[in-house]
C-alpha cells in the first residue's frame, strides 16, 4: 500500500528534501523553529500549526525564527533572493499581508521588470488561507486573488497532500516569486505521497473528476466541496467534470475551456469574496474566449461580500457548501 | 586616516560626476525632454561617495527615490543611467525603470526605490545572504530623514541586531521629507539617537565633509565585515534642488541653499582641504572637472540619440518563465 502523509507533513517533507538538495534554500518565519530566547526546548513549535516542526534538527540555522516583523523579514527574504539565496518565508496568515504587502508587490514582484530583466527573485512566501477554524475576520480570508492580480507573482493553491509536496518543490526551484497558499483546514487531510522528490509544473490544471454535463472549477479547499457535490449530483444523473487549476497565476485556462467546449456549462467555486475574485476572473475569461460553447450563464459560487464571521452558524453560511454548489449546477440543467 | 593620491582623485571624480550629472539632468528636465519624476542628489555627494569608496561589487546597497548619486558612487555606468532617465532601450534598466528604479545588481546596486523606507528590509536580506554565503560582504541601506520614520526602517534596525547582520543604515538627513522639515517630523534631536533603542551604535556625522563620512563609514563597515553587527549613521547634509524637479521650494528659507553652497559645499570643502594640505593640486582637480564635463555631455548626446523601447519590449522580463 502506498504511503500516506498529511497535507502538513507533505509540505514539511518538500521543505526538508529541497533544503537537503540545495544549500541556498533557507526558511524563515515567526516561530518557524520556536522557543528562541526561552529556557525550554528548541523547535518547540515548528510553526504556529507545526508545518516546519523537525526541520531545525535537519538543517540547523538555515531555518530561522524571526521577530513579529513581517515587513522586515518578508523584505529581507526578497532581498536575500535577489542576492543568490532561495528563501522560503512564512507569512503566518495571508490576512497579515497588509503589514508587508509593499515588500511583495512593489519590490519582489517588480525587480525583474523594473531592472530591465537583470534581477531574479526566487522567493517563496508560504501563507495560510481559508475559513473553517472559527478564526474570525483577520485569520480566515482567501486573499489569493489580490496576489493573482499582480504581474510578476505566481500563485499556487494546492488541494491535496500529493499536490502540496510537488507544488512546493516546484515553487522552491522556480526562479520567480511564488505565493504558496496553504488552506489551514486541509493540514490534517491524508493522501498518497511518494517518498521521492517530484515537482509538479505550474499551469497544469488537474481534472479531478471527469463528467460530460457541467464543468466545475474549484480552488483549494473548494475542490473537496465540489467533489462532494458531484457525488450527490451523479445520483441525480448529472455528471460534473471537476477541475482544480492548482495555480491561479499562471492559470491553465486551456484545460478549463476544453472542458467547457464539451459540457457547455460552467460553475466556478471560490472561497474568496465575490468581487474581483478568481470566480469572477475565470468566468470573464471563459465568457470572452468560449462564449459560443456556453449553453447558459456561468455560475459563481463564492463566499459572500462580507468578512469571515466568527460564530459557527455564520461561518458555516459564509463558506461555499456542497449544497450551494449542487444548487448552482442544477440551475444550468 | 590616510587616503592615497589615487583614492583622493577617485573620491573627487565620483563626487564631481554626481554633481555634474545632477546639474545637467536639472537643466535637461527644464527643457521638457526628460519624462516622469526626477529627484536630484546634488549637495549630498560626500555621503554616497564616503560610504561607497569602501565597497566592492559583492557589497550591496539599496537606495531611495533620490538615487542617482548612490548609483554613480557604487559604479553604475553613467551612459546607461542617462539613457535610462531618458527612457531609452539601452538604459541600465532597458527603459523600464527610469530615474526611480535604476539598479545594477552586478555592481551591488539593488535599486533606487520609489517607496520611501523600502530599502532597509531588502538590505537585511542582502546582509543575511552575505552571512550564509560567507563572502565577507556588507550591505548598506540609504534612507532619508523621511524614510527614517517608516516602520520598515525601524523594523529593519531591530531585525539587523536580532540576526546580527553585516548591515549599515545610513540616514541622509537633508532637512526635508518632501516639503516637511525633519525638525518637525523626526521625534528626537538626531535620527542616530534611535540606534540605542535597537542595540547598535549610532553616529552623527557632517554629511558635507567627505573625510568625516569616509572615516565613520570605514569604522562601521569594518565592524560589520568582522561580524560585529549593524550601525546607524546619520549624515546631516543639504539638498540643492527641490524634492522633485518642478518643486518651487517655497518652504525653504531665503538664500538657504545659497548660504550652504557658499559655506559648506562638499566639493568646495574637499578641494580646499586637499590643496591646502598639498595632497592634490588644483590642476589635478581642474583636469577632472574638464573630463567629467565632457563625459556628462557625451552621455546626454548618447542618450538623446539612442532608440526607445519597442512594442515587443512591453511584455518581456515580467517573469523568468511564464507560459
Amino acid at each position: 500500500m502506498a504511503r500516506e502523509l498529511t497535507f502538513k507533513d507533505a509540505i514539511n517533507e518538500a521543505l526538508a528534501q529541497e533544503m537537503a538538495r540545495d544549500e541556498t534554500v533557507i526558511a524563515m518565519g515567526e516561530d518557524n523553529v520556536g522557543g528562541m530566547g526561552a529556557e525550554g526546548e528548541i523547535d518547540a513549535w515548528g510553526g504556529v500549526l507545526g508545518v516546519t516542526k523537525g526541520l531545525h534538527a535537519k538543517v540547523g540555522d538555515r531555518i530561522m525564527d524571526t521577530p513579529i516583523t513581517e515587513s522586515a523579514f518578508i523584505g529581507a527574504a526578497a532581498g536575500a533572493a535577489a542576492c543568490g539565496m532561495r528563501p522560503v518565508a512564512e507569512l503566518m496568515f495571508i490576512d497579515f499581508m497588509g503589514v508587508c504587502f509593499d515588500q511583495i508587490f512593489n519590490q519582489a514582484a517588480k525587480f525583474k521588470y523594473m531592472f530591465g530583466g537583470k534581477a531574479e527573485t526566487p522567493l517563496v512566501v508560504r501563507t495560510m488561507i481559508g475559513a473553517g477554524l472559527r478564526a474570525a475576520s483577520q485569520h480566515s480570508q482567501c486573499l489569493y486573488p489580490i496576489f493573482t492580480h499582480i504581474p510578476g507573482l505566481k500563485v499556487v493553491i494546492p488541494s491535496t497532500p500529493y499536490d502540496a509536496k510537488g507544488l512546493m518543490i516546484q515553487s522552491i526551484r522556480d526562479n520567480d516569486p511564488v505565493i504558496f497558499c496553504e488552506h489551514k483546514s486541509l493540514y490534517g487531510l491524508k493522501g498518497e505521497v511518494p517518498e521521492g522528490s517530484y515537482a509538479i509544473p505550474f499551469n497544469e490544471a488537474n481534472v479531478v473528476r471527469e463528467g460530460g454535463d457541467v464543468t466545475v472549477v474549484a480552488i483549494g479547499m473548494m475542490v473537496h466541496k465540489a467533489l462532494e457535490a458531484a457525488t450527490a449530483l451523479a445520483k441525480e444523473g448529472i455528471q460534473c467534470e471537476v477541475i482544480d487549476p492548482r495555480t491561479t497565476s499562471p492559470l491553465d485556462l486551456d484545460t478549463i475551456i476544453e472542458s467547457v467546449e464539451n459540457t457547455g456549462r460552467l460553475v466556478v467555486v471560490d472561497e474568496s469574496n465575490p468581487r474581483c475574485s478568481m470566480a469572477a476572473d475565470i468566468s470573464a475569461q471563459v465568457t470572452e474566449q468560449a462564449f459560443s460553447s456556453l449553453k447558459g450563464p456561468v455560475r459563481m459560487v463564492t463566499a459572500p461580500h462580507c468578512p469571515p464571521p466568527f460564530s459557527d452558524v455564520l461561518e458555516d453560511l459564509y463558506i461555499p457548501s456542497p449544497e450551494k454548489i449542487a444548487e448552482a449546477v442544477r440551475t444550468l440543467k | 586616516m590616510s587616503l592615497s593620491e589615487s583614492k583622493l582623485l577617485q573620491a573627487y571624480r565620483k563626487m564631481r560626476q554626481i554633481r555634474a550629472f545632477e546639474d545637467r539632468v536639472h537643466d535637461e528636465f527644464a527643457t521638457g525632454e526628460i519624462p516622469g519624476f526626477v529627484h536630484l542628489y546634488a549637495g549630498e555627494e560626500a555621503s554616497a561617495v564616503g560610504f561607497c569608496m569602501h565597497l566592492n561589487d559583492e557589497d550591496r546597497i539599496a537606495s531611495t527615490h533620490r538615487g542617482h548619486g548612490h548609483c554613480i558612487a557604487k559604479g553604475v555606468e553613467i551612459n546607461g543611467m542617462m539613457s535610462e532617465i531618458y527612457g531609452r532601450r539601452n538604459g541600465t534598466c532597458a527603459g523600464k525603470g527610469g530615474s526611480m528604479h535604476i539598479a545594477d545588481l552586478e555592481k551591488g546596486m539593488m535599486g533606487a526605490n520609489g517607496i520611501v523606507g523600502a530599502g532597509p528590509p531588502l538590505i537585511c536580506g542582502a546582509g543575511l545572504a552575505a552571512k550564509f554565503r560567507k563572502n565577507g560582504a556588507v550591505a548598506i541601506a540609504f534612507v532619508g530623514d523621511g524614510g527614517s520614520n517608516q516602520g520598515t526602517t525601524l523594523e529593519s534596525l531591530n531585525l539587523a541586531t536580532v540576526w546580527n547582520l553585516p548591515c549599515i543604515f545610513v540616514a541622509e538627513n537633508n532637512g526635508y521629507a518632501e516639503s516637511t522639515g525633519s525638525k518637525w517630523s523626526v521625534s528626537c534631536e538626531n535620527i542616530a539617537d534611535r540606534a540605542a533603542a535597537f542595540g547598535m551604535p549610532g553616529v552623527v556625522v557632517d554629511g558635507h565633509d567627505f573625510f568625516a563620512v569616509y572615516e565613520v563609514a570605514g569604522e562601521a563597515i569594518k565592524r560589520a565585515r568582522e561580524g560585529g553587527g549593524p550601525t546607524l549613521i546619520e549624515c546631516k547634509l543639504n539638498r540643492y534642488y527641490g524634492h522633485f524637479e518642478g518643486d518651487a521650494q517655497t518652504y525653504r528659507g531665503v538664500d538657504e541653499v545659497k548660504k550652504v553652497k557658499e559655506s559648506k559645499d562638499c566639493l568646495m570643502l574637499f578641494s580646499k582641504r586637499v590643496t591646502e594640505q598639498g595632497l592634490l593640486t588644483q590642476a589635478q582637480l581642474d583636469a577632472i572637472d574638464k573630463e567629467v564635463a565632457a563625459e556628462i555631455e557625451a552621455s546626454v548626446e548618447h542618450a538623446k540619440s539612442s532608440a526607445k523601447p519597442t512594442a515587443a519590449d512591453l511584455m518581456t522580463d515580467v517573469y523568468v518563465s511564464y507560459p
